[in-house]
């Protein structure tokens, strides 16, 4: 009888806390949104900026906060959410179950996907720029997600690969094939050059110059405009040729070689699998290079420098190869991105983009592939489809990445796959390993 | 025997201004357990990461094998089969037991891994247990077991042991103390144990020093240390142990 009426009892003793709180809630959201929702600038008559204010947009969104927090306080106590127990274990083993294909499943899709979207030049287009960023996680991934290097200016690699091939292929004509390589031999070498001053460096501070080397970069390329064309940018860069053959409509061209009809598509078609291919040589590198002492250096090196030092692993080189392994894909990615484009300039080249390409490694679980391929496709994919709201976008966005942080603090998909077994396979959960909430 | 394994001379160094070691000696001959015991801050675990250079020493020498390596980089050190145990054990947490492991062979020939894995699994079972479980996912006692068993992948000549003692519930202590003894005996491995338990380290030690910031203001055979009047009055609390 008592254990029956525990629950009941439970509740109302909730509701004065739930009250408190979801009066606490609405304050702060108030207080948040009062100058973001509350007030509105518009020109007045004379040109002059008037404020209206808004109280009832504003008065709306605290009453739905204070409805929401009084809600999950009243049925769910003030204990953190943890969303993965209110399933049921049902759901769960066929969720296990699923991720084993998701691998599998996301490549077949990739490699199928120019088929299915050959009408739709819009998808393809977005898959070739879902592409990049997976690439370009990847490739950060092995400089945050196994070294633990926090990089927040990578673009500057994924700009030193796109100029690189953008002015190799200008002044001296080479071709994308000569160039990619080259940008990514380049890219590689800034890679080196920033590992040098970031060496004894770790965490905050290393972040710190990192995103100073990304900005210097950006604006060395907006001011050199005798060598890189500054804000200007450079325009008609060669696009890629499929082994010699331009994608052009005469003799000689991709389509009249092979008898087909002459199709604008057929150069996007290549471009996707090129990216995919690039995407796809990243994966497997990472992957070799993890079962590698050096890969095995870079995770050790990520969970403690200190252990690693007295071990006899050389921090140094370790540092630097995973700096310049990581630059050199940005370097691929970024030749890729001119060659696609035709045309690039500093602006592509942003702060945003890093932080971009770091929320996917963070939210796909630092060190995953699979989840930094699925981030990616989530994140670049929404952004493109919550395009039309543009003015919430990145309310949504911001959104996201809260919920996913309360909810999955390790990224999507959290746990380390170990690189060696002996004998069967059997590993605790990661939950129990508390790493995201050190 | 020509000369002690490690001889450390006249060291000295300092973290900024704040002098940590000033100018200390000790010697550790090939075979033996030295412990060096000492309050809180005394500078024990300076010395222990001065040997593999951080901080790196500002005057003084350390000689191993009569060469001198006060100058020679981390990771050169654990090549010449110096291997440590550093304070707070720093294992891996996301890696997996036998990771750690395969971590700790890094110096050593790939050839003897199968060896050298089944001499760690030998001395410490419990590990053999928990091969593919996460390191951060073991007990303290489990976590300073792989701590070891991680440094001897690397068939050391030198173990230094900083503070193994840390955390652990009496039982384990012994448990440890037992296995470092073993190893000393059965293996010949040199050992040199940084500890605050000063009573169990002296009871397992051959010879001990006791450090007071930053200079050694005792030494001798760890039995007569254990007599005498300062060491139990400072550390080990009138005579019981003070664990």
């Amino acid at each position: 009888m008592t254990e029956q009426s525990a629950p009941a009892a439970a509740v109302p003793s909730r509701f004065p806390a739930a009250l408190k709180s979801a009066a606490l809630s609405a304050l702060v959201a108030f207080g948040l949104f009062s100058l973001i929702v509350g007030a509105r600038t518009d020109q007045g008559p004379t040109g002059a900026l008037i404020v209206f204010p808004r109280l009832d947009d504003l008065a709306w969104l605290a009453g739905v906060v204070f409805a929401g927090s009084f809600l999950r306080t009243l049925l769910f106590g003030d204990a953190p959410l943890q969303v993965s127990r209110h399933f049921p274990s049902g759901v769960k083993r066929i969720g296990a179950r699923l991720s084993r294909f998701a691998a599998p499943a996301l490549l077949g899709f990739a490699l199928i996907a120019p088929l299915l979207f050959y009408s739709n030049r819009y998808y393809l287009d977005l898959s070739i720029l879902v592409l990049t960023y997976v690439m370009l996680g990847w490739g950060l991934n092995i400089v945050v997600g196994l070294a633990g290097l926090l990089d927040l200016g990578y673009v500057a690699f994924y700009a030193v690969g796109a100029y690189s091939y953008a002015l190799l292929a200008q002044n001296f004509g080479l071709s994308f094939w000569i160039g990619l390589p080259l940008a990514g031999i380049l890219a590689a070498f800034w890679g080196v050059l920033l590992g040098f001053p970031v060496l004894r460096l770790r965490g905050d501070y290393l972040a710190i110059v990192t995103l100073a080397f990304g900005e210097i970069i950006r604006l060395v390329l907006i001011n050199w405009q005798s060598f890189t064309g500054g804000p200007n940018g450079i325009a008609s860069i060669p696009r890629p040729s499929f082994f010699g053959l331009p994608f052009t409509d005469d003799e000689g061209g991709f389509a009249h070689t092979f008898g087909l009809e002459f199709s604008p598509i057929h150069r996007i078609v290549f471009l996707f699998y090129v990216i995919l291919a690039l995407a796809l040589l990243t994966n497997w590198v990472t992957i070799r290079l993890r079962r590698l002492p050096i890969g095995r250096a870079w995770e050790a090196l990520r969970e403690d420098e200190i252990a690693c030092r007295s071990l006899g692993i050389n921090t140094t080189n370790t540092k630097l190869t995973a700096f310049a392994i990581g630059a050199m894909f940005g370097g691929f990615a970024g030749a890729f991105f001119a060659t696609r484009q035709g045309f690039i300039s500093p602006e592509s080249f942003v702060f945003m983009e890093s932080a971009l390409i770091l929320a996917i490694v963070v939210l796909g679980g630092m060190g995953s592939q699979l989840g930094v391929a699925v981030a990616a496709l989530v994140m670049i994919g929404a952004f493109e489809l919550l395009r039309e709201f543009a003015q919430y976008r990145m309310l949504v966005f911001g959104f996201a990445m809260v919920l996913i942080m309360v909810w999955r603090p390790r990224g999507l998909i959290g746990t380390r796959v170990p690189s060696i077994f002996l004998r069967k396979e059997k590993e605790l959960p990661s939950s129990m390993v508390a790493e995201g909430r050190r | 025997m020509t000369g002690p394994l490690l001889k450390i001379e006249k060291l000295e160094a300092s973290y900024g201004h704040v002098a940590a070691l000033k100018g200390v000696d000790i010697e550790v001959n090939a075979g033996e357990i030295v412990t060096l015991i000492g309050a809180n801050g005394a500078g024990k675990s300076t010395l222990m990461m001065s040997i593999f250079g951080y901080p790196r020493a500002q005057a003084g020498r350390i000689l191993y094998d009569g060469h001198d390596i006060t100058r020679v980089p981390a990771h050169e050190i654990a090549k010449l089969r110096i291997a440590q145990v550093p304070e707070g054990r720093r294992i891996f947490s996301r890696m997996t037991v036998l990771e750690n492991l395969q971590m700790g062979a890094t110096v050593g020939e790939p050839t003897h891994f199968p060896k050298d894995i089944a001499r760690v699994f030998k001395l410490f079972p419990r590990l053999q247990e928990r091969i593919n479980q996460r390191g951060g996912t073991l007990s303290g006692g489990e976590q300073q077991m792989l701590a070891i068993g991680r440094a001897l992948m690397a068939r050391p000549r030198l173990l230094l042991l900083d503070e193994p003692s840390l955390g652990l519930a009496p039982l384990l202590v012994k448990q440890i103390f037992r296995a470092i003894r073993e190893l000393n005996e059965r293996d010949k491995l040199t050992v040199f144990l940084v500890e605050q338990n000063a009573f169990h380290a002296l009871k397992l030690a051959h010879r001990g020093y006791v450090m007071v910031n930053g200079a050694i203001t005792l030494s001798g055979p760890a039995r007569e240390l254990l007599e005498r009047d300062e060491v139990k009055s400072a550390y080990l609390e009138g005579g019981r142990p003070a664990a």
